[in-house]
């Protein structure tokens, strides 16, 4: 079992070019647990995410990665802790999935070697927690939006990294697919311990798969805890400007919002309320 | 790609590129047997005028191979760093720029021999790099592939017309520099061979220490900066790379098109994405259709002989277009 870092970000504020997005965020990642980060759009938790993965430089503050600042860690060495799914990545024309996957050892090569033994193992372990071994030589073009996302997810795991940071790994999938996504990551979360965080849209899936939730707002942390500790009516009216009833999740048990639009608001909601 | 794929892939290419050597020192003004060449190279005698022409043959069919190689593994650098897969040194305006030192050399500064054409071409190679580099990264989102063909052929034409005011109200310019400015490998000389040589392959070892990084960078910067690449500390060194091998060329040669943009294209359909096996193949590949068009040049040309690079063009065009038709041309 590896020893699990800490991923912390202190006061930091953060934007592109003079835009400042985060404004003044102190966070510290749960070890060994799924984080969400929630929060309406352009609050700024893509920007977090980016943060905590480097790609974005914080103007003020820092993030700490078991109290050592990110930006003074060896690229590569901080690679092998920190893995990174962004939005949107680029599939290089004709690569085939084990190809594809085999790119996540990049932090364990040396120049001009290629893949070792240890690397070609790595991949098959992808390729397997993932359940695609049998796509291993299949073109990812030819692939659909939920294979698809599934390689780009072992690609990470290829990386062999403690701390997951993803995304919105479930934008643009099918229902079907988002909740299969979600299952293979609480899996790799109970069977390595990997620590993940992710940026999801649906809040209902958040409060389901999340052991600790973020909630954002115009760039500031305004909430942060376990699902049913912070997802109430009042939070959801705050940081998404809606009304809304919470009622228990039928199947888990956890928050599940139910909407309040301006129309067809005339049903009984105490007929609704089971829990 | 597995093994036994890559050692015939690479057998065939070599055997390939063993039969243009053959032609280039064959074929020609005087037409000389494959086995009479043969004969001659293992005698290595120059009495008579066969084994004179063959020998004379030796410096452009090195040379074609050289500026050949380097034009395609500059290519494919040039289309891993710009993740453009119609990113070429001539897209990019790295050859203009090339083309304004040397011309600008020979009109102002009366420069003449090898290394002062390369000295200036890798000055105005470079400076054209990092100029376009530096236009196509300002704003929102960095260097994206679209900015920077943008920048490159918008510097590329301004550039083009600054080297055209310079030549036209120059006659004794315009001579000095009416074939070096189609493409040409058939001035070369074993002193110019010998001077670009050490550039050259400074060029390729750069390029294929900086292969693994721009594979990950393939899949787009934010995934590569997950991977632990240092992006920017990678675009440099392998535009570096891609700038000595195409000013060097383009230094000895004059600007060729085509190979550049023609050859990684070809080779990524053939042996797939991976730079490792893209770069080796374009070096090869490169080679095979230069000294191809350089044979092709004197055989149609003849009893004189067409530039290099106007056969390039004419085998390039057609087949890039049907490239481009059969394949989705899209972002690396």
């Amino acid at each position: 079992m590896k020893t699990s870092q800490s991923l912390k970000a202190n006061h930091i504020h953060a934007g592109y070019d003079k835009k400042i997005i985060i404004d003044g965020i102190d966070i510290t990642i749960p070890n060994n647990k799924i984080s969400v980060i929630i929060g309406a759009n352009a609050c700024g938790k893509s920007t977090l995410l980016k943060t905590l993965a480097r790609l974005i430089q914080p103007s003020v503050g820092e993030i700490l990665l078991d109290g050592k600042k990110i930006s003074e860690i060896p690229p590569k060495q901080l690679a092998r802790v920190l893995g990174l799914l962004p939005q949107s990545p680029v599939v290089p024309e004709g690569i085939t999935v084990a190809d594809l996957v085999g790119r996540g050892r990049f932090p364990y090569q040396s120049f001009l070697k290629g893949l070792g033994k240890k690397d070609y193992e790595a991949v098959e372990e992808a390729l397997e927690i993932m359940g695609i071994t049998d796509l291993a030589n299949r073109c990812v073009d030819e692939l659909s939006g939920g294979q698809r996302q599934r390689v780009w997810i072992a690609m990470a795991l290829a990386q062999q990294t403690d701390i997951l940071l993803l995304d919105e790994p479930t934008t643009y999938l099918d229902i079907t697919y988002q909740v299969e996504i979600l299952d293979l990551l609480t899996d790799l979360n109970r069977k390595r311990g990997t620590t993940i965080v992710m940026v999801l849209h649906d809040i209902n899936l958040s409060a389901r798969y999340a052991d600790y939730i973020f909630a954002l707002h115009k760039g500031k942390l305004i909430s942060e805890g376990t699902p049913a500790e912070i997802i109430t009516e009042g939070l959801i009216k705050q940081v998404f400007d809606l009304e809304c009833s919470v009622i228990k999740d039928p199947v888990s048990g956890s928050p599940f919002i139910v909407p309040k639009g301006r129309h067809h608001v005339n049903y009984q909601t105490s007929s609704v309320t089971t829990g | 790609m597995k093994t036994s794929k890559i050692i015939l892939l690479l057998s065939v290419s070599l055997l390939g590129l063993s039969l243009c050597i053959l032609a280039s020192l064959a074929f020609g003004a005087r037409f000389i047997s494959f086995n009479e060449v043969i004969d001659i190279l293992i005698h290595s005698r120059r009495t008579t005028i066969n084994e004179i022409v063959v020998h004379e043959r030796i410096p452009r069919t090195v040379f074609g191979i050289m500026a050949g190689a380097a034009l395609g593994v500059s290519g494919a650098l040039m289309q891993a760093i710009t993740r453009n897969p119609i990113a070429d040194p001539s897209i990019l305006g790295v050859n203009t720029g090339a083309s304004l030192f040397v011309v600008g050399g020979i009109a102002f500064f009366r420069i003449s021999t090898p290394g002062e054409y390369i000295l200036f071409a890798s000055i105005g190679a470079a400076i054209t790099a990092v100029f376009v580099y530096g236009i196509g990264s300002m704003g929102q989102g960095g260097a994206t592939p679209i900015k920077l063909a943008l920048a490159g052929a918008a510097t590329s034409a301004a550039l083009s017309s600054l080297v055209s005011a310079i030549i036209l109200p120059r006659t004794d310019v315009m001579n000095a520099v009416r074939f070096w400015q189609v493409g040409s490998i058939s001035g070369a000389t074993w002193e110019g061979i010998v001077t670009v040589l050490p550039f050259l392959i400074v060029g390729v070892v750069l390029g294929l220490l900086s292969t693994p990084a721009l594979d990950a960078l393939a899949m787009g910067d934010d995934i590569a900066t997950g991977l632990g690449v240092r992006t920017g500390v990678v675009r440099l060194v392998g535009a570096l790379a891609g700038v000595l091998l195409c000013g060097a060329t383009t230094a000895l040669a004059g600007p060729i098109g085509f190979v550049g943009l023609m050859v990684p294209h070809t080779m990524r359909l053939i042996c797939g994405p991976n730079l490792r096996w893209v770069i080796p193949m374009s070096a090869i590949g490169g080679a095979i259709l230069l000294i191809l068009s350089d044979v092709l040049g004197r055989l149609i040309g003849s009893p004189s002989e067409l530039e290099a690079g106007i056969v390039t063009a004419f085998i390039g065009a057609p087949i890039l277009i049907i490239i481009a038709m059969r394949s989705k041309v899209r972002a690396l």
